[in-house]
């Protein structure tokens, strides 16, 4: 496989679930790529489609009357439609996943080392021995203090922090490509936090391990994407390189969305600026952008459905850009 | 989040669940004094043979209304007149509250009733126990099934289930009871005889089959959305695994509390099936049949009764108390939280 293709590749990803004989959709039309070693933010509110997008992906779907349509190539491979058994090989292997509660993630009633070492011999034929001695290295290395002990403790007996690092760990197990991290800080302190994602952010010097990262943190994602995807009401708002959406939002949700965090220069503002409304219902989406009733800048040509266009490197959903009005550049240093 | 501290997170390996569930069901008094109780009467029961035999010196299986039996040096026979005005009739030997003589009395057939309430003992708590781990066995089985795999399988165990339990359970006891024990059962090859314990094991464990598989079902049904499960799918791991390894464990408290509740009922059930002679068969005895042995002398010799039903109470108040003790040191409830 040539080594430019793009590791994870992302095509008109729609899923709708079927509900009271209508057909809900929850994501329309996303398209994306993730390249090798590379990480990419999904960032939306809740209920914008994130998490169900990663799960299409990973095949975990599988309530009745869903349908999804599209396509994801890993590595060429095409995963829509993908059989379950499968998908059983790829995952662990090629993509692994970590959640947002690390508590829940682990089934109380054995040690963490004796979960990790069972999903290593899931996938490996290797000795109780031999994965107990990857299972140590893996906690030492994602910074677990005295693994061997902890490797011997039950999920309840860690702290948030150490949890989290052992379902990193887990989902390192068997040295995934891809991992898909949902929210994986959400559920954490900030001290914690930021050694979690310093950690996410050295995964692809030392593992080779590329992110997709899940997250309603525009901190998070100026703090570890390369490129960053805003989902709004499941379709993409804005998508390109973090540092440009950062500097230059070209979507009014975006610039929202970068308003809203506190500044961290400057006199403190009274209140922060909000996004008034909230999102809309899956089946109550307007045909035309799904922005608009929130919007400041709400005009005649927002009644029709904007197709994402090029502004800069990034590629935005709004018809502003095109008509001459992009939003003005944000004082630098300012997220 | 809490990080134990103390001996579990000094010493290296730490405490498991099993073990500080037993821990906490050791420092639980009334669960421990019920479980001494239990094992004394199940330990009284085993070593029934040797009372009769060695002790009492009763064949407690053949009738012996004209033999008579020494009592402090003295001749005294089993079947005595009736203490009413007239002495019209004969009753059986009273409590002799002598171990080694008819410490209980007689029954209307002249044998000893201590020792048969052993021998029957033996009989009520094998077959108490026995039904209760079978239908445990099974009411698992139908649970898992229906709550892992859901959709058709779901509706044609979770119905059949309904079904079952639209019967009140001791008419539907009795019903399978009085046809089996009247022919005996023929499956293929095998035969089995009509006055063999399978017969009311099998029975009682049947009809509690739904009072055990609906728990078990609406466990697995949450524990199937639990993250930790989506965790192990998202690693790969196959379904048959993700069952044994992450489901089952977490299932076996709910198992473990169901037990000594079953067991109680399996006890009652027994007996009531015994009561109506379709239980334990004669000459064999059971707690049941022992209290139908003493309906008639309830009058004159109402020890007869009271003995076996003393017993019932006794195992069945000490298994609750037991399992009460069990669910407090499992803590179902916490552990459901933490799962879901």
């Amino acid at each position: 496989m040539p080594d430019d293709l793009p590791l994870l590749e992302v095509r008109d990803l729609s899923v709708s679930f079927r509900s009271r004989g209508r057909d809900v959709p929850i994501v329309e039309n996303v398209s994306f790529s993730v390249d090798r070693q590379e990480i990419l933010g999904i960032v939306g509110e809740s209920g914008s489609g994130k998490s169900v997008t990663a799960m299409a992906i990973m095949g975990l779907i599988d309530a009745p009357g869903v349908k999804i349509t599209g396509s994801a190539l890993f590595r060429g491979q095409e995963l829509v439609g993908l059989s379950q058994r499968s998908f059983r090989h790829l995952r662990g292997r090629e993509i692994s996943m970590i959640f947002q509660d690390p508590m829940t993630a682990f089934t109380p009633v054995y040690t963490i080392g004796w979960q990790i070492d069972e999903q290593i011999r899931v996938h490996e034929a290797i000795s109780r021995t031999g994965a107990r001695a990857r299972t140590v290295q893996l906690l030492g290395d994602m910074g677990v203090p005295d693994p061997e002990r902890t490797a011997n403790r039950y999920p309840h007996q860690l702290s948030g922090g150490l949890r989290q690092r052992a379902m990193i760990a887990m989902a390192l197990s068997c040295n995934p490509s891809l991992l898909i991290a949902d929210e994986p800080t959400t559920a954490l302190d900030v001290t914690v936090q930021a050694q979690i994602l310093d950690l996410l952010r050295n995964l692809r010097h030392n593992y080779g391990s590329s992110v997709l990262l899940i997250t309603h943190d525009m901190g998070v994602v100026a703090e570890t994407c390369d490129r960053v995807m805003v989902l709004y009401s499941g379709r993409v708002a804005e998508r390109g390189p973090a540092e440009a959406v950062f500097r230059q939002p070209g979507h009014p949700y975006t610039g929202a969305l970068l308003d809203s965090i506190p500044p961290l220069t400057g006199p403190r503002p009274e209140r922060l600026p909000s996004i008034a409304g909230a999102p809309p219902p899956p089946l109550e989406r307007p045909s035309g952008c799904a922005f608009a009733p929130r919007c400041h800048y709400v005009h005649e040509s927002c009644m029709i459905l904007p197709s994402l266009i090029a502004y800069g490197t990034q590629d935005v959903a709004c018809v502003l850009p095109a008509e001459g009005h992009p939003l003005p550049p944000r004082a630098a240093g300012a997220a | 989040m809490v990080i134990k501290t103390g001996s579990s997170a000094v010493s290296g390996v730490a405490a498991g669940p099993w073990r500080t569930a037993g821990q906490a069901l050791v420092r639980n008094r009334p669960a421990m004094s019920a479980l001494a109780i239990l094992l004394l009467v199940t330990f009284a029961c085993i070593m029934a043979p040797f009372y009769a035999h060695d002790i009492a010196h009763t064949d407690p299986f053949t009738s012996n209304v004209a033999g008579s039996f020494s009592l402090n040096g003295q001749n005294v026979d089993i079947m005595q007149p009736n203490d009413n005005p007239l002495h019209l009739g004969l009753s059986p030997a009273g409590p002799t509250w002598h171990p080694s003589a008819y410490f209980l009395g007689a029954d209307s057939q002249g044998r000893d009733v201590a020792a048969r309430l052993l021998y029957g003992g033996r009989n009520s708590l094998l077959i108490s126990f026995s039904a209760a781990l079978l239908c445990i066995g099974m009411a698992a089985l139908v649970g898992v099934l229906s709550g892992f795999f859901g959709g058709v399988v779901d509706m044609v165990l979770s119905r059949l289930m309904d079904i079952m339990w639209a019967v009140p359970v001791y008419l539907f006891a009795i019903s399978l009871s009085i046809v089996t024990i009247s022919q005996g059962l023929k499956i293929g090859p095998f035969t089995v005889e009509s006055d063999n314990l399978l017969i009311p094991i099998v029975i009682i464990a049947l009809v509690y089959v739904p009072y055990a598989a609906r728990p078990v079902r609406g466990r697995v049904m949450t524990l199937r959305n639990a993250e930790f499960v989506m965790a192990a799918r998202s690693l790969g791991v196959p379904r048959w695994r993700i069952l044994l390894v992450d489901i089952l464990p977490n299932i076996s408290a709910t198992l473990v509390v169901l037990a000594p509740l079953l067991t109680a009922l399996a006890l009652l059930a027994e007996s009531a099936l015994s009561f109506l002679s379709i239980g334990v068969q004669a000459p064999a005895a059971s707690w049941g049949t022992i209290i139908q042995d003493g309906e008639g002398l309830i009058y004159t010799r109402p020890m007869v009764a009271i003995a076996p039903g003393l017993a019932i109470v006794t195992v069945v108040l000490t298994l609750n108390i037991l399992g009460d003790g069990l669910r407090d040191a499992l803590d179902i409830r916490e552990t459901s939280r933490k799962g879901s």
